[in-house]
């Protein structure tokens, strides 16, 4: 099983975590502003690249703290975790 | 100098190889329409096409080899009873073509009605699968429900004593779904769009998709540039990336979702068995292995592989509905690439580009409706126009809201 390295509880067995879908989504400045296509694209459309993935995690089972991660969608790599205050980190 | 007899070729002694199901040309400069992704559905477009349409100048491109996708890695169940009229009427359609296919291929695909059991395990489970029944049968779809002792008599090897976790307080039944050889399914198609003309080429991959004034001109690929009056798209979990190639932005996730087999076993299961909420389902493949699938791997993942804990959830579930499985040994697991969309329902359909259309999206459920999408999918491309089953199915759907919720409803959970 893979181990995850969540930020604040150090590696752990992926059984433990829970997934969360892209990450750096904000909800929308300003929502009574939006259109039909711009609100479709805010709760339906998500980034689906082959390769390196900004997503969220929560440690579930553990801390129970969210946390972002990048990890490479071809291997399941995690290339890096980081708070979700934090910005996207460079990763090659 | 002497010169004897040379030694005999390995393997001169052996008949000779069988001759090929299809042809293995070379592209042609261009194509009235381009297939791109040559799995069930692309095969099966191809061949509508061809059949249905007079369409034979048809190019069907696949990155790696025939049917070695998804189409290779399902778990062959065919059924139709969905909650939806949309989406029982894409399904149905699939199934009446799944019951004079063999004949129409000429070619064995072993299609058997062995039915299918949906088990309800909790009171609400009960009520929604009733419902699921009525909905059906309005829609002329056959189906029943079971008590426990009735889901007994049609699988006697399901546990139904009531001291388990999770009790079968019984199922939905459709006697007419059931399960067919995948390969040999992809294989008829193949043999017989290649007799009407169809050029399957494999090993191509599509690396950009050309376009002129809004409108589709071809496609460049590993193996040069392909000119293309119409391109359909028929890649599963890679639509996302073939879609930008288009500057189209899809609503689908990409995830593996792994199945597995046993080793095989005398015959002692004969019917096809799901259940949503231990979430596992297992039938029997003709040769005797026990086929067992579940839900998706929780990430997006292009691997064709998942994680292990998920096969152990599956197995754990498999065996408390089926305790005479404990001694069977797994053989193999594996994964495929599937496209989830945010209803569990499939888009099918036309694009902002035209002469650009449109199939994906159909996450874990696309097996089942391979003749059928590829009916609906070719009178798309022919017509320019929606064929009536996949009207409802359109990508401007999650910007309407006019949404086709499987998610839950269609018997199984995605």
């Amino acid at each position: 099983m893979q181990l995850i390295p969540c930020p604040w509880c150090g590696p752990r067995e992926e059984v433990e975590f829970h997934y969360g879908g892209q990450a750096h989504v904000a909800y929308p400045a300003e929502p009574a502003e939006l259109s039909d296509e711009e609100w479709a694209s805010f709760v339906f459309f998500r980034d689906n690249p082959r390769g390196p993935f900004a997503e969220r995690w929560s440690h579930a089972a553990g801390c129970r703290r969210w946390f972002n991660a990048v990890r490479d969608t071809r291997s399941y790599e995690l290339l890096a975790v980081y708070r979700p205050d934090q910005e996207r980190p460079v990763t090659t | 100098m002497t010169t004897g007899n040379p030694p005999a070729r390995p393997g001169a002694d052996l008949p000779d190889h069988p001759s090929f199901l299809w042809r293995n040309p070379d592209p042609a400069p261009s194509y009235d329409v381009v297939i791109v992704g040559g799995g069930g559905h692309g095969l099966a477009t191809a061949y509508y096409l061809a059949t249905v349409h007079g369409i034979t100048n048809v190019a069907v491109l696949e990155k790696g080899w025939l049917a070695g996708g998804n189409m290779a890695r399902n778990t062959t169940i065919i059924r139709s009873n969905y909650l939806w009229d949309e989406s029982s009427g894409i399904y149905e359609h699939a199934l009446k073509l799944w019951e004079g296919l063999e004949e129409e291929l000429g070619y064995p695909i072993l299609f058997d009605q062995r039915g299918v059991l949906n088990l309800a395990h909790s009171l609400q489970d009960v009520r929604d699968s009733v419902r699921r029944v009525n909905a059906n049968r309005l829609n002329g779809i056959d189906a029943e429900w079971l008590d426990a002792d009735g889901v007994k008599e049609v699988c006697p090897i399901i546990n139904v004593s009531s001291d388990v976790r999770y009790p079968v307080l019984g199922a939905t039944y459709q006697p007419r779904a059931g399960i067919a050889k995948h390969d040999y399914v992809a294989w008829g198609f193949a043999s017989a769009a290649d007799r009407l003309g169809v050029d399957l080429i494999q090993h191509c991959e599509v690396t950009g998709i050309e376009t002129s004034g809004g409108r589709v001109t071809g496609v460049n690929t590993t193996r040069g540039r392909i000119g293309a009056g119409k391109v359909a798209l028929c890649a599963s979990g890679h639509s996302s990336e073939l879609a930008a190639m288009a500057g189209i932005e899809l609503p689908v996730q990409s995830h593996p979702l792994q199945a597995l087999v046993s080793e095989l076993l005398e015959p002692v299961h004969p019917t096809v068995v799901m259940s949503n909420a231990v979430h596992v389902y297992v039938s029997q493949a003709h040769k005797g292995e026990l086929v067992m699938g579940a839900g998706i791997d929780s990430y997006n993942g292009y691997g064709q592989r998942g994680s292990f804990h998920i096969i152990e959830r599956q197995m754990s579930a498999a065996l408390e509905l089926f305790p005479i499985f404990s001694r069977a040994h797994l053989l193999r697991t594996w994964a495929g690439i599937v496209d989830v969309s945010p209803d569990a329902s499939p888009i099918i359909g036309l694009t902002p580009v035209d002469g650009l259309y449109l199939n994906c999206g159909w996450g874990t459920g696309g097996f089942k409706a391979t003749p059928g999408v590829g009916d609906c999918f070719a009178h798309t491309i022919a017509n320019d126009k929606p064929h009536p089953y996949n009207e409802p199915f359109t990508l401007e759907r999650f910007t309407t809201g006019a949404l086709v919720d499987e998610h839950g409803a269609a018997a199984v959970a995605h």
